[in-house]
């Protein structure tokens, strides 16, 4: 088994037929995911991809019968398209876009909260299981079936960590990028549990990075919940103070969030701290040997 | 993005909230009128930047004449504001507020926040004001109450626990409900992502008052907030970083000589990382984001190379959604336009990876192209020594 995509999934896209979603979908499709069909509110009834577009959530449900989606639309429209796939009883959701208003994600992340809807993004790479299916923009090529599972909140960074434990020919089971925003979607403790669950899964990589306090609510989960080695990488230790590093979820305020205390407490938790980015995949080698 | 004093506090006033009576000059001309408009015989002038600090590093003066508040405004005005929240450089005083003299029996602190554990609006009060509240939750936690809202809803249980932990009256308590709701009313139709009142007096008439007015607003909310968005003050920031915004660059400035042209924010910070693990410097954190065109990539690298400091450019693209080709025709252009005289090096991994090298490796003979990005960071690092 695997987390998040199997065999089973059906995957429906919103924003399907702009550039973005077009562009990702065709990939997707190339890799093997079972994509089912899309939605593009006015387009309902053509064909893209060669594959049937509705204008609605619902009547793909109907018609297609996904059961999770993808998600390209414009920011401002993210908050909509999330609560609408949920509403049609869509059960595992993936946003892309970046650039979503904090308080849409407070909005979205409370009605999801309050429901057995998993959410993962937005602002995130997407999730991939090597092999099987992905949804999101990463380069299929770079992934190797394999047994580590990996967790982190950037997209490229997920990718480096990606081609290191494909290097060493260790493989992954599944990868979740969770997303660089303040109010993500799901959090490292929702996926380190599926990781923890996952019989694919030998040892899991958690990439974090400065800002907010994700990673020390994970290492404290870490040390209570997860028996599988954890190997974790922090970026931004070179960061000013007060300055946002791109993501709006890394800044360093107040002296909080300092990847100082970050790597600390992972360590207190009994998770090995990669000394630098290029030490993930052979920290992770020395583990599971 | 963030807002001036002055401007926060023209919003807190179509919020019905107590702001004293104030004036903006950007010239010494208008100081006469500004003062006489008020009124009174006392004024507070307050240099108008973007950071904290500003009391303690003479960017605010009380004053007993208007000529007092001419020479604050001739000492300030056009010149830069150094405190303990700006760096070296300081930040560019482009106005001053005056405003009547409000005379004191207390300080107090109040917030709204986004709170990222909760998931929720967070209200932080204090009846310790004017200081460092994280020393205060550190020093003094039972002086602090702190409340996560239950979406926009304020119950009044929530009032009642910020007006006993400040010690309010009776006549304070409905002032302070009054501030309260009205505050969580514009965090949440001006999308702002933080709201601090610091301090939050308590006048010699027992009245609450909003002495300083700091906002802070979600920069993905903009495209909802246009009043808002005019308030922007470019000369509050680096020139470069501004300039980059436009294009959609993320870029921040920082001290040492390894220009850094990364794609992802992460991974930039990963790249400033390993260049300081081998013992460089980097000169600046820059994500070309997801889908960078070749007219955004020679906007990234002029940028880069307007820094005099830098004497090497590191460059390192994984490749996912943005082709690595596209990056190293990008590159190119950028060379032939600018005629860059330092070496460069670069690093491309992913999507078209070979195609870009290739590229780069037909054109000039400043490029130099590493397979790794250990090999990539150790040459950038010795070529800047």
């Amino acid at each position: 088994m695997s987390i998040l995509i199997d065999k089973d999934t059906r995957v429906l896209v919103q924003g399907f037929t702009g550039s973005q979603g077009t562009l990702h979908s065709s990939q997707s499709i190339e890799y093997g995911t079972n994509v089912v069909g899309g939605v593009t509110p006015g387009k309902g009834g053509t064909v893209h991809l060669d594959l049937p577009v509705f204008n609605s959530v619902n009547e793909a449900v109907e018609q297609v019968q996904p059961n999770a989606s993808l998600i390209f639309v414009p920011a401002p429209f993210c908050k909509v398209a999330i609560l609408e796939a949920a509403e049609a009883g869509i059960k595992f959701i993936v946003c892309i876009t970046e650039g979503v208003p904090t308080l849409d994600m407070l909005e979205v992340k409370k009605i999801v909260d309050g429901s057995d809807i998993t959410l993962i993004g937005p602002n995130c790479p997407g999730v991939i299981t090597p092999g099987v299916g992905k949804m999101g923009i990463m380069p299929g090529e770079i992934h190797l079936p394999g047994r580590v599972g990996i967790i982190s909140r950037s997209g490229t960074l997920t990718y480096e960590a990606v081609k290191q434990t494909t290097d060493l020919g260790l493989g992954q089971s599944s990868c979740v990028g969770i997303g660089g925003d303040p109010i993500p979607g799901s959090s490292f403790i929702d996926i380190l549990e599926l990781f923890e669950a996952d019989d694919q899964t030998d040892a899991i990589v958690m990439v974090g990075e400065i800002g907010g306090s994700a990673e020390e609510e994970a290492a404290e989960f870490i040390s209570q919940n997860v028996t599988k080695p954890v190997v974790s990488y922090i970026a931004g230790q070179t960061a000013p103070p007060g300055k946002r590093m791109g993501h709006a979820g890394a800044i360093i305020s107040g002296g909080k969030g300092t990847a100082e205390d970050k790597i600390k407490k992972l360590n207190e938790s009994g998770v090995v701290v990669a000394k630098n980015l290029l030490e993930i995949g052979s920290t992770i080698k020395s583990l599971m040997s | 993005m963030n807002l001036h004093e002055y401007q926060g506090k023209e919003i807190f006033a179509k919020y019905d909230l107590p702001v004293s009576k104030g004036k903006v000059v950007t010239s010494l001309d208008e100081v006469e009128e500004a003062c006489t408009d008020i009124g009174g015989s006392r004024w507070v002038a307050k240099a108008q930047v973007h950071a904290g600090g500003r009391g303690k590093s003479g960017g605010v003066a009380l004053c007993d004449t208007i000529e007092e508040v001419s020479d604050f405004t001739k000492k300030w005005l056009g010149k830069r504001l150094v405190t303990y929240q700006t760096d070296k450089e300081g930040q560019l005083v482009s106005c001053i507020l005056v405003e009547e003299c409000t005379n004191i029996a207390d300080e107090l602190y109040y917030s709204a926040v986004v709170d990222r554990s909760s998931r929720e609006v967070a209200i932080i009060a204090s009846s310790e004001g004017g200081v460092n509240i994280e020393k205060v939750a550190e020093e003094t936690p039972e002086k602090i109450a702190s409340i996560s809202l239950n979406g926009k809803d304020v119950s009044k249980g929530d009032i009642e626990k910020i007006c006993s932990t400040l010690k309010l009256n009776e006549t304070q308590s409905s002032q302070m409900e009054h501030i309260v709701r009205k505050t969580v009313s514009m965090f949440f139709e001006c999308d702002l992502s933080l709201l601090e009142i610091n301090p939050l007096v308590i006048k010699d008439d027992g009245n609450l008052h909003c002495l300083d007015a700091k906002i802070n607003i979600d920069s993905n909310a903009l495209f909802r907030q246009k009043e808002l968005q005019e308030m922007h003050d470019p000369t509050q920031e680096d020139p470069r970083e501004s300039e980059a915004s436009k294009y959609d660059l993320s870029y921040v400035s920082l001290d040492g000589n390894i220009g850094c042209m990364v794609n992802g924010a992460g991974l930039a910070m990963g790249t400033m990382d390993t260049i300081k693990f081998f013992k460089g410097n980097p000169a600046n954190f820059l994500d070309v984001g997801g889908t960078a065109t070749q007219e955004r990539v020679a906007k990234a690298f002029k940028i880069i190379l307007d820094d005099p400091e830098v004497k090497v450019v590191l460059v390192n693209i994984f490749g996912g959604i943005v082709r690595c080709d596209l990056i190293a025709q990008g590159i190119v252009a950028a060379i032939d336009e600018v005629g860059v005289e330092i070496p460069v090096v670069v690093r491309l991994e992913g999507n078209s990876a070979e195609k870009g090298l290739s590229i780069l490796s037909n054109s000039s003979s400043k490029i130099q192209s590493k397979n790794s990005l250990e090999d990539a960071a150790r040459t950038a690092v010795e070529l800047a020594k």
